[in-house]
């Protein structure tokens, strides 16, 4: 067991001209090596072995069409794999497909709402991940002869949480690997994008209406990766040396831009842990505290008396965004966007989180048919001033 | 996820350069950074390593180069996008969805400050591609197109174009990026636009770089970009982005200059993955060839035209890039036994709904019904070309562009003519020979008769009249009719017989998938005469059996099997000229017909030949 101390976060930026030039100089290595094929084979090498650690997780129960995948990556051999804690998983089955296409049922052991990160596992063994020690990737052949000559077993398990002032440095070149856009099925390879390190800073970032609970550093990339899909992926340096795990798509609480980052690999490391002695603790949600009034969309919702009350459509408002989209009284409203919905409560949850002027989607039954139904960009939060609608207007 | 991917819109226009002004500006912002970068690193002092330095001007060069091949093709009012020249005469591969408001004729501009007219050629709705020529020269820059499975994750790509319409200056835009999956299948984006097999990148594609070019690290073609995946942050790339594969490119390339509106490929079966992760025919349809060759529901699916099957995806890959009509192996499992087949792939679509869209690509010109359209004169029916593409242009059912297939059947009329030199073939072909058993046969082929002498019998035929009452000899699907066909094009010419049109390319063998270079692909006529359908193998240019037929494939009726020659040639035989092939091997359905040896293949001049052919002018 060892033990590190922080060492600062100035470490992580850029101090001086020089800085920039040795490091741009780096920069400027890699991107002419890859670019001129010179250091082809290594990459390919580095993007196997990191492909081979990341997984495609499924929740069970999905719409179709509706996102209901994301992306994780094995920390054992014995099937442990760390991903983003989100509604994917909160299903009774969730399906792990490797990069060769072998699935598994993995169960959730645990949730870490701090860092919105868990931890699944799947029953196997032997199989290729990515150290969470600092480490390297390995090729599994050379990992396994390597623990035999030194006796080790279980790394991560063994292993404790990693220095965090060992951050990698601004203009380190990385590769992305996500299951975007859930792109890739079966023994498809998931995607892989290329990019640098932009800046290492604390995360202030929202979802909707409410700040992100984890403001630790990460890396901020200057390409896009966290798309549908990616969160849970794998951040890994050029060279091979994993660096940390793709997060949930969130924006930036001072400019609202859609941000670009990674958590680092310190933080899985301490999530991990935690999750493997079992502090887990349960997700604390505020969303029910501030929902959403449905009828600023032009809807009114039965009337709320159960703990889950089913979300039928009790009204429709004439001339507004609502009506016009088609929505209909005794429509029951199983979706929005892409998160499933079972409670009228939970409607005006994941309503709050959409943020104003974003486009809502929300599919319903009728007739015993999934309809979906644009309702067009979300009005603000606040109610209108007026008790009766208002709400024909400003489309 | 599938609302998530579409289409690359078309953009607007800010302005189209009208006058042809020369305008030289840096290639790109990335280009001019690195540049600017090593300057400073210099002045600062420090050694720049030769590689770096090195790597850098072999970049340069690349993007100097692949940014001379690349189009901007402007569809007025319209919108526009991008494209990409692969040959010297001006043939460029675009996007069906760039060139569809254009209608016929859209203007190109390329990065030496010049916009030149083009005309459309070839579509492909299914598969999103366009192919339309630029005129005006004989020499223009081009790129080639490179092997797409070679691509690896990880290989660096370029994606240049024109996105957002930024090349007001007629300077494409370059960047710079990853290969991030190969092999990718992209649902179609309404009802057609399948993208299968395709590549995706990390380098940027937005809209406006539709129909342009991807390119790997050596400036070769590897895709055309067609789609990127959009979600919540807008319009514009986040990474994703998918390009159609240059391997597709080239199975169609072919049909596609040839002026085709060209349809994609169906097995007439539907799969689907077992509980053991298989893939099993979930159904199949009776009429279908791959049903008449033995493929059964339930059969489980081991792989297709030599690629194996492991997904529903695998599948619709193999299937996607493929045109109708070409013939290809399918090894299959049934109760642990395995088997290979042959099938012929049926189109998609019935010719009137892929008409009908090319009637649609038409309907968004001109207003045609009078009220409808915001401008109120006259509109005129017959499109009204510019003045440089106007005679470019000739319409006919089953083709965007007529005019190309004329020229490629010309094409393939001369090397048929070189082919065979000054001889003279008029009179009866008499040629004799052994089966594989040893027995012997002779087949004599002349203007008023063609018989075949089999130890089991004798067959005739009257080449003057219908070709397809029953075919002959029994139970070779049309053999005499296929050679009466292949005399009379050798004879005639194409343009005699019956009714006869380029029709693109194919391998004249299911053998020769996947096609990784165009030389295993051959010149495919289409000839309607005498009640009978054949489509004629010729091989390609640049190959030492060039305008050599190599192939017959013949139809006595639309359902049935057709009769499938081929005609083989021992490169060891000197005695005999070029176009004589050496043995005949013939097959009907998933049966070998025969084997014909021949020994020996004699012209005799005829003395009562009545119809003699003009010879025609060319």
């Amino acid at each position: 067991m060892r033990t590190h101390t922080r060492s600062g976060e100035s470490q992580c930026r850029l101090r001086t001209r020089q800085d920039w030039c040795v490091r741009l100089c780096v920069a400027a290595v890699l991107f002419a090596g890859v670019a001129g094929g010179e250091t082809a084979s290594a990459s390919e090498a580095v993007i196997e072995l990191a492909a081979r650690t990341v997984v495609k997780i499924y929740g069970a129960g999905g719409f179709r069409g509706l996102e209901s995948y994301q992306t994780g990556f094995l920390v054992s051999a014995e099937g442990h794999v760390m991903t983003a804690m989100s509604t994917v998983l909160d299903s009774g089955e969730i399906d792990c497909v490797l990069d060769d296409g072998r699935r598994y049922e993995a169960s959730l052991l645990g949730i870490d709402p701090r860092r919105e990160m868990a931890l699944l596992k799947l029953d196997g063994e032997g199989l290729p991940f990515a150290p969470l020690d600092g480490g390297r990737l390995a090729s599994r052949t050379a990992a396994a002869e390597s623990d035999e000559r030194t006796g080790k077993q279980n790394p991560p398990a063994a292993a404790g949480p990693l220095p965090h002032g060992d951050l990698a440095p601004p203009a380190t070149r990385v590769y992305a690997l996500s299951n975007l856009f859930g792109v890739a099925v079966g023994d498809e390879r998931v995607s892989v994008q290329q990019g640098v390190v932009a800046a290492v800073v604390p995360l202030a970032a929202r979802r909707g209406a409410y700040e992100a609970p984890y403001a630790g550093d990460v890396y901020l990339l200057d390409f896009t990766v966290n798309n549908p899909g990616s969160a849970g992926g794998l951040l890994v340096d050029v060279k091979g040396q994993p660096l940390g795990m793709l997060g949930k798509e969130l924006r930036s609480s001072a400019a609202g831009i859609w941000l670009n980052y990674a958590i680092p690999l310190p933080e899985v490391a301490a999530s991990f842990h935690a999750l493997l002695t079992g502090e887990s603790t349960e997700m604390e949600t505020t969303a029910e505290s501030f929902p959403f009034d449905t009828r600023l969309l032009g809807f009114l919702l039965v009337p709320d008396i159960l703990e889950k009350t089913p979300p039928f459509v009790e009204a429709v408002i004439e001339a507004t965004p609502a009506a016009t989209a088609g929505l209909r009284e005794d429509d029951l409203v199983v979706a929005v966007g892409s998160r499933s919905v079972t409670s009228c409560a939970a409607v005006a949850a994941e309503l709050s989180r959409i943020d104003d002027g974003d486009a809502v989607r929300i599919s319903v039954i009728r007739d015993g048919q999934i309809v979906d139904v644009n309702l067009g960009p979300r009005p603000p939060m606040r109610l209108p001033v007026a008790e009766e609608p208002v709400l024909g207007e400003g489309r | 996820m599938r609302d998530a991917t579409v289409q690359m819109p078309l953009v607007r226009p800010a302005r189209l350069p009208d006058a042809p002004g020369r305008l030289r500006g840096g290639w790109l912002v990335c280009c001019s950074c690195v540049m600017l970068l090593s300057q400073a690193l210099v002045a600062d002092g420090r050694e720049v390593a030769a590689e770096v330095l090195a790597a850098q001007q072999h970049r340069v060069e690349v993007v100097s180069k692949i940014s001379a091949a690349t189009v901007a093709v402007f569809a007025g009012e319209q919108g526009g996008g991008s494209g990409v020249i692969v040959s010297p005469d001006g043939y460029a591969l675009t996007n069906f969805h760039v060139v569809q408001p254009a209608g016929l004729a859209m203007r190109c501009g390329l990065n030496n400050g010049q916009v030149y007219d083009a005309i459309l050629v070839g579509l492909d709705p299914t598969g999103d591609v366009a192919v339309i020529k630029l005129v005006g020269r004989d020499d223009f820059p081009y790129a080639r197109l490179a092997d797409s499975d070679a691509v690896r994750v990880g290989d660096a790509c370029y994606t240049v174009g024109n996105p957002f319409l930024l090349a007001s200056n007629l300077q494409p835009s370059v960047s710079l990026g990853i290969v991030s999956g190969t092999h990718r299948y992209q649902f179609p984006a309404g009802t057609i636009l399948e993208y299968t097999d395709c590549l995706q990148v990390d380098a940027a594609i937005n809209p406006g770089n539709s129909g342009g070019p991807l390119f790997d690290a050596a400036g070769d073609v590897i895709g055309v970009n067609g789609r990127a995946s959009f979600e919540k942050r807008g319009r514009v790339n986040v990474g994703v982005g998918y390009a159609i594969s240059s391997n597709q490119l080239r199975n169609f390339m072919g049909s596609l200059r040839s002026g085709l509106l060209v349809d994609h490929a169906t097995l007439g079966a539907t799969v689907a993955t077992g509980a053991d992760g298989k893939v099993y025919v979930s159904d199949i349809l009776e009429s279908s060839d791959a049903y008449r060759r033995g493929l059964r529901y339930d059969d489980e699916i081991v792989s297709l035209a030599g690629r194996p099957v492991r997904t529903v995806n695998a599948l619709k890959n193999v299937l996607g890039i493929l045109p109708a009509g070409w013939r290809v192996p399918l090894v299959f499992r049934r109760e642990g036994r395995v088997e290979e087949i042959r099938v012929r792939l049926a189109p998609v679509h019935a010719a009137a709904e892929l008409a009908e869209i090319a009637a649609g690509r038409r309907q968004s010109g001109p207003p045609q019904r009078p009220g409808e359209g915001p401008a109120e004169e006259e509109s005129p029916v017959v499109p009204k070309l510019p003045e440089p593409v106007r005679d470019l242009y000739e319409t006919k059912t089953g083709f965007s562009n007529y005019h190309f297939s004329r020229l490629q059947r010309d094409r393939v009329t001369a090397a048929l003519r070189a082919s065979v030199g000054d001889e003279n073939l008029r009179g009866v072909w008499e040629i004799d020979g052994t089966l594989e058993d040893g027995r012997p046969f002779r087949i004599e082929l002349s203007d008023v008769l063609a018989t075949i002498d089999l130890p089991t019998g004798t067959s005739r035929l009257d080449p003057r009249e219908a070709l397809d009452k029953s075919p002959v000899p029994p139970g070779s699907g049309g053999m005499l009719a296929a050679l009466v066909v292949w005399r009379k094009l050798l004879l005639e010419g194409p343009e005699t017989v019956g009714r006869t049109d380029a029709v693109g390319t194919a391998p004249v063998s299911p053998d020769l998938l996947p096609v990784k270079a165009e030389t295993s692909l051959a010149d495919l006529l289409r000839t309607d005469v005498g009640g009978v359908s054949a489509e004629t193998f010729v091989a390609m240019d640049g190959g030492p059996t060039a305008g050599r037929v190599v192939g017959v494939d013949l139809w006595a009726s639309p359902q049935a099997d057709p009769c499938e020659v081929r005609f083989e040639r021992d490169p060891a035989e000197a005695s005999r000229p070029a176009w004589m092939p050496t043995v005949l091997e013939v097959h009907s359905g998933s049966t070998l017909f025969g084997r014909f040896s021949i020994r020996s293949f004699q012209v005799r001049p005829a003395d009562s030949d009545a119809t003699s052919t003009e010879e025609p002018a060319s």
